[in-house]
């Protein structure tokens, strides 16, 4: 059943993705991109890592595509004034480091295909909170002052006049 | 019936049973609506629907509604992206419904021999879900407003997108309060916890621990469900309507029922959180145990059905008072609402968030 469920959901997240960077339309690749992140989310959820995943959906798909989406909406720009990629260089490119992106997968997933039996309950609220606050406790309040240090940047780079 | 047939039956029907008794309130909650606003503003409201010339206080205005969208032409205007223009109302609906699962609408039962929880999902992320959820409703709003092709629709969506985003924030931040009094993020839990006493006179309701939290928290909910004063993406005075002035038919109703079911559910969460969901202050598993000390025995089928009576009352009041709200007070400006959003609502959360884990360390002391 799990196997069914990881391969259901690998499949999507991995379609989606393909077709995040393969649509013409900026607002169909960022809904492609919130598909392949709840696809995403379901592979952390089958490893019990419920905690993740409803933070992934959260701060994903519920924050950052919003953004992009927002971006999307104010620039505006009309279907037929997209601009037509023509570089082919970025092309070869791309399969290029695709080629190398499968075969490292195909590698990594002979040795370590699926982990056995059922997932250890590391992901649920309690354990992620007491690991957060306990052991990792220096780790999580550095990262805390860097994101206030990113917003605070951000404000200073968008108003030059505060 | 055996194990998984047994399961299998027991989740059909809980989401079968919940999922009628929430669309069943949203067709009464438009027909409360209106009646509701008429009463407020002094006017008789809709009384002309009849069957048979029973016209029962207009109660069969929302079956002519539905009827009405069903059978009207599904329009799509040409400036439109049809794709994307058709997507917007599953986008709205479709998270109002997902919400459902996680409310604990009852206490445990036991059906033939076995333990069943009257929730869909008792989710071990349980508020957490709730929050992922709602987060997607900004999808069917902006959606709506972009792939109109018009120009209020846009400004319908731009406003909501903003506004949705800084709400989530102090959303967020005024229940976490509530996790630490109550020491979990399972709805099941947090309802259980509740039914303790304060001082032992008060119910242990989330709204008497956190009362900060309840105001914050209902605050943020009515700007995230849209509603006045906070319906800026709708304006129907500057706007004409907003994100869904290009919708017609069941597409427009569709948005509708999704404004409702947010209603619902909203109203379920806050009954949950800040009003002991399905517990009746004073009433433990064997009757009521008065603050005196006077006990008054009830028998185990009535204590079900009074708890289940005291959720549904719950949630119909907080339904009501959606309405009562939208007809009192007159909308923000938009600038106002920014404001609000991040210069009163956010400080005081994380004051409170302060405050409660203070007071807590203090307790244990």
């Amino acid at each position: 059943m799990e196997t069914v469920l990881f391969i259901l959901f690998g499949a999507i997240a991995v379609c989606g993705a393909i077709m995040v960077v393969t649509r013409k339309h900026p607002m169909a690749s960022a809904l492609y991109l919130i598909l392949t992140l709840f696809a995403v989310a379901a592979l952390f959820v089958l490893r019990q890592a419920h905690f993740l995943a409803a933070v992934q959906v959260i701060v994903y798909a519920g924050a950052v595509v919003v953004l992009f989406v927002f971006v999307i909406m104010l620039i505006n720009v009309p279907e037929s004034r997209l601009p037509v990629e023509r570089a082919t260089t970025t092309r070869v490119l791309g399969v290029l480091a695709a080629g190398v992106f499968i075969l490292e997968s195909a590698v990594l997933a002979r040795r370590f295909w699926m982990p056995k039996g059922p997932a250890a309950e590391v992901g649920t609220v309690e354990t992620m909170g007491r690991a957060l606050f306990t052991d990792y406790l220096l780790a999580f309040e550095i990262t805390s002052v860097l994101l206030l240090a990113a917003v605070i940047g951000a404000i200073a780079l968008a108003k030059r006049k505060i | 019936m055996t194990g998984p047939l047994f399961d299998i039956t027991v989740a059909v029907a809980r989401i079968a049973v919940f999922f009628a008794f929430c669309f069943g309130l949203v067709v009464v909650m438009t027909w409360v609506e209106r009646k509701g606003a008429a009463y407020i503003q002094d006017r008789r409201g809709p009384n002309r629907a009849d069957i048979f010339g029973i016209r029962a206080w207009g109660l069969f205005h929302p079956l002519a509604d539905a009827l009405k969208f069903l059978f009207k032409e599904d329009f799509i205007p040409d400036n439109a992206h049809r794709l994307f223009y058709q997507m917007a109302p599953m986008f709205s609906l479709a998270p109002a419904i997902l919400a459902i699962a996680v409310i604990p609408f009852g206490p445990d039962v036991t059906v033939m021999g076995r333990k069943v929880a009257l929730q869909i999902a008792d989710l071990n992320v349980g508020i957490l879900y709730l929050f992922a959820v709602s987060g997607m409703t900004v999808y069917g709003v902006v959606l709506a407003g972009w792939a109109s092709g018009s120009k209020y629709p846009l400004l319908g969506g731009l406003r909501s997108s903003a506004q949705m985003l800084s709400y989530e924030v102090s959303m967020g931040l005024s229940l976490i309060g509530i996790f630490m009094v109550f020491e979990s993020v399972r709805m099941s839990q947090i309802v259980a916890g509740q039914g303790g006493l304060l001082f032992g006179v008060l119910p242990k309701w989330g709204v008497f621990v956190q009362p900060l939290g309840f105001i914050l928290f209902l605050v943020a909910q009515y700007a995230e469900a849209n509603r006045t004063p906070f319906d800026l993406p709708e304006g129907e005075s500057e706007l004409v309507a907003g994100y869904h002035t290009e919708y017609g038919s069941f597409k427009f109703s569709m948005f509708m029922m999704a404004e409702y079911l947010h209603m619902v559910v909203g109203a379920a969460v806050v009954a949950t959180l800040f009003f002991g969901g399905w517990q009746v202050p004073y009433l433990g598993d064997a009757g009521f145990l008065l603050p005196g000390g006077s006990a008054v025995a009830v028998p185990p089928a009535f204590v079900l059905l009074l708890r289940i009576g005291a959720f549904v009352s719950k949630v119909v009041f907080f339904a009501w008072l959606y309405v009562w709200i939208r007809w009192t007070i007159p909308r923000f400006r938009y600038d106002q609402v920014m404001r609000l959003g991040w210069k009163v609502m956010l400080p005081l959360s994380l004051l409170n968030i302060f405050a409660t884990g203070l007071i807590l360390l203090l307790l244990k002391k």
